[in-house]
């Protein structure tokens, strides 16, 4: 089985001369759920810039559904992967909600009719349909996170990437995003620094640090490995840690 | 003149009754947007000394007021607020044009108050169009129905950007300034520090931009926005604008005041003015 | 500096609107080279930072950033005259600051002259070795220009009775002191720029002397202006105008109308146009007692027919189901 993402010594650097990323290779499976951790500035953001050919590499290969990353792939490469922003104030710029998750479905050319069922589908599927009317201005956090996820759904894309989808957000939000995201059955690529999250939603993890690839594999033994979440300014997840009340 | 912080909040008012639903919400955008261009140039096109035939105009943002559901409160604290600056300039007349023009029983007045009064009047029902065209088909609608009637797409997606962005950009000019009145016991924004304020929210704003950018680009943009959703002119709106249009014709051409001023004095005095 | 439609005529308004409305689709055609989000946050921008009032050291008073030739210099002409017609756009709709039949107006006062004028004219040719001074000249001018603009256009209105001279004496100094503080305020942001970001900024470009034509007539210009405003008799321009009439004779009624007309400027009072067609209704016939009867009768019918009509609305609603209440 091919990998749906195919990454090959994928290097990056700013144009102030910083080396974001210094050589990555991985392969993701369709269908799997993937968390990247590390530490702020580890590369995370940018690693999932390059995944819809926002970023281009200055090394390496990068190959999306058998879709190697060049300009003339790039239309097909965004259809497939649809990216969840870290603001979502950057992701909802239309005067309605309804309008912004059709956004997508309008550029990629589909009648009138069948972007209306796309929209009402993705608003359904984050439990957002009451919001179509609104002015984005007008959402909670949680809200905007969901009708963000919602604007990426709308594609149908076969990858969903997430930048810090929990970020800011309260309890019971946090908690119906989890739920959601536990739902969707396609291939999800989850940048995070909640490790709760991470310990309840993916079975592997790639822990980046200094533009490196410090591991990838099954998140429980990540998490054991106490050395190497030191190294990577990381801790365990809270649920992991001993109860500070009870001592247990 | 600016609008101060409090301003934002006036944004949000001003859309959420757009937000309503009524017949006058209901109208095409375009008919409500030409109505009240209308309206303004007729209202423009009186002569400086004309008073009473201008009051009579006040029905169209009444009604629409009223059919609407739109505070007049609102409306009116709203059209008083940018009232100074006008004032400043009709206040003028007065001081300048001192030939008597009318005689209210034993009193003379000036065409300088008369024309005075023309422009105070003419600020109220100008100003109170714009701000019910708003309130009724909010300032999406208002663009669509400029698209359509001739305005440049890019202008008017410029519109919306601007609108969406300026309570994201609003609330971080907000908390900026607080963060620095906080550590400025009292002392005023100084030159240097207003560059330093301007140029970190300038900066944010541009990147922003990008990452705005950036999202479109990752739902297919390709550099054409998308066409709206086409507007179709019902019978309902082709029968209001008539109607405005033909009434505002009919106002401007005879003076309902006048009429019912004169049927008001032949009453009580027998026919003697 | 913004107009408002209660000192606009129709003429005066639309014709602006002809001119700003063709410049403005001919800019929106060239799509203006600068992507749609960014002209729009930075229209956002604009309209947030006129919000910060910053003291102006030496006096008591606080002046405030209008954005028109920061815009230009980070946009462009184009995108940003666009830029600023959007925000006179919202201001007029959302604030009731500038009308909308004088928004053409506005938009060739605050956004042409700036972008089309001053920019090109006296930033960019100075921004590469003196860009100080092409920030403050450019600033000045573009103010300076504006102002004599809003007080032509009020007398061309003729709504107004302030005399044109008067008008222009107290606008353009003004608007001269707060063009040096616009362009002072620019100035700082651009330098913060080119430490913070130096890529965000245009090279200046293009000849230098129609920078100097314009700055010499615009220094003659003010210093006419204000002199003839100042001085108390116009018989500078009628001898003006008679000179250019030359020793022919020009026919009774065209010297007797020009005469009248100017004899009318002097006076204050209004140009031949609506206005004056308009002049003679209220002073014809009945007395004012019947006009005033009839003005607060004719109030009574609209306040009526308002509360009438709510009341109608009120009763549909309220058999509506789910009717939602008002914020």
């Amino acid at each position: 089985m091919s990998a749906i993402i195919e990454a090959v010594d994928l290097a990056y650097r700013y144009p102030d001369g910083t080396e974001a990323l210094r050589g990555l290779t991985f392969s993701i499976q369709a269908g799997e759920t993937v968390a990247i951790v590390g530490a702020n500035g580890a590369g995370k953001s940018t690693l999932l810039h390059h995944l819809n050919g926002t970023v281009t590499p200055a090394r390496g290969t990068l190959a999306i559904d058998g879709l190697p990353l060049t300009g003339a792939h790039l239309v097909e490469i965004r259809r497939r992967v649809g990216m969840v922003f870290q603001d979502p104030d950057d992701q909802l710029f239309m005067p309605t909600v309804a309008e912004d998750v059709g956004f997508g479905p309008r550029n990629l050319g589909l009648p009138p009719d069948e972007v209306e069922a796309r929209v009402q589908g993705a608003l359904a599927l984050v439990e957002a349909l009451a919001l179509g009317p609104k002015p984005p201005y007008r959402l909670s956090a949680g809200e905007k996170r969901r009708v963000a996820i919602a604007t990426a759904l709308a594609m149908e894309p076969a990858i969903l990437v997430m930048d810090e989808p929990t970020s800011g957000l309260d309890p019971r939000s946090r908690r119906q995003l989890c739920r959601l995201l536990k739902a969707f059955e396609f291939t999800k690529i989850i940048a995070t620094h909640d490790l709760d999250l991470v310990l309840d939603l993916c079975p592997r993890t790639l822990v980046i640090h200094g533009g490196l690839i410090m591991a990838d594999g099954p998140t429980l033994e990540i998490f054991r490995d106490e050395d190497l979440l030191a190294t990577c300014h990381l801790e365990k997840p809270l649920s992991m840690q001993g109860c500070p009340v009870c001592g247990g | 003149m600016p609008p101060g912080p409090e301003s934002f909040l006036h944004f949000g008012t001003l859309d959420a009754l757009a937000a309503g639903d009524s017949p006058v919400h209901r109208l095409d955008p375009r008919a409500k947007v030409l109505a009240t261009g209308l309206f303004i140039l007729t209202v423009a096109s009186f002569g400086r000394y004309e008073v009473a035939a201008l009051l009579p105009f006040a029905l169209f943002p009444a009604a629409l007021m009223a059919l609407g559901g739109i505070p007049a409160a609102f409306i009116g604290r709203r059209a008083l607020a940018a009232l100074p600056f006008v004032l400043l300039l009709a206040a003028f007349n007065p001081l300048l044009d001192r030939a008597p023009m009318l005689t209210l029983g034993p009193l003379g007045v000036s065409g300088g108050w008369v024309s005075f009064a023309s422009i105070l009047l003419r600020f109220l029902l100008t100003v109170g169009s714009a701000l019910v065209l708003v309130a009724t088909t909010s300032l999406d609608g208002v663009c669509l129905g400029l698209e359509k009637l001739g305005l440049p797409r890019a202008f008017t997606q410029q519109v919306a950007f601007l609108h969406r962005y300026a309570f994201v950009l609003g609330a971080e000019t907000v908390r900026i300034h607080r963060a620095r009145t906080l550590r400025a016991f009292g002392r005023k924004v100084s030159p240097r520090e207003f560059a330093a304020l301007a140029g970190q929210l300038l900066l944010r704003a541009w990147d922003r931009a990008g990452r705005v950018h950036v999202a479109m680009l990752s739902r297919g943009f390709t550099g054409h926005l998308p066409a709206r959703r086409p507007l179709r002119w019902k019978g309902s709106d082709l029968l209001f604008t008539a109607c405005c249009a033909a009434l505002f014709g009919a106002l401007r051409l005879w003076s309902l005041p006048r009429f019912l001023g004169n049927l008001a004095a032949h009453a009580f005095t027998g026919g003697r003015p | 500096m913004h107009m408002s439609d209660a000192l606009v005529s129709p003429a005066v308004g639309g014709g602006f609107w002809v001119v700003s409305g063709l410049a403005l689709y001919r800019c929106g055609r060239k799509a203006a080279g600068a992507p749609v989000p960014l002209t729009g946050v930075l229209g956002a921008f604009v309209f947030a930072i006129q919000m910060v009032n910053f003291a102006i050291p030496g006096t008591g008073s606080s002046g405030h950033l209008g954005g028109g030739l920061l815009l230009a210099i980070l946009l462009g002409p184009q995108a940003a005259f666009l830029t600023i017609a959007s925000v006179l756009l919202v201001q007029a709709l959302f604030f009731a600051d500038g009308g909308l039949l004088a928004l053409g107006c506005n938009l060739f006062n605050m956004g042409f002259i700036p972008a089309f004028v001053t920019f090109p004219l006296l930033y960019r040719p100075l921004a590469g070795r003196a860009r100080a001074t092409g920030t403050l000249l450019a600033a000045v001018a573009a103010l300076g220009l504006g102002a004599a603009a809003v007080a032509l256009e009020t007398r061309l209105s003729g709504i107004s009775s302030l005399p044109f001279r008067t008008f222009l004496a107290a606008l353009v100094p003004l608007h001269l002191a707060i063009g040096l503080v616009e362009g002072a305020a620019t100035l700082a942001v651009v330098r913060f720029l080119t430490r913070a970001r130096p890529e965000l900024l245009r090279e200046g470009t293009g000849p230098r002397w129609p920078a100097a034509v314009l700055v010499g007539a615009m220094a003659l210009f003010t210093g006419g202006c204000l002199s003839w405003a100042a001085s108390r008799n116009p018989d500078g321009l009628e001898w003006a105008v008679a000179r250019v009439q030359g020793p022919a004779p020009a026919t009774p009624l065209a010297g007797d109308t020009l005469h009248r007309t100017l004899a009318r400027v002097r006076a204050g009072a209004p140009m031949p146009d609506y206005a004056f067609r308009g002049q003679a209704a209220p002073t014809r016939g009945q007395t004012s007692l019947s006009g005033l009867l009839g003005g607060l009768m004719t109030l009574a019918l609209v306040a009526a027919a308002a509360l009438g009509l709510r009341g109608l609305k009120a009763s549909t609603q309220a058999r509506k189901p789910g009717h939602a209440a008002r914020p």
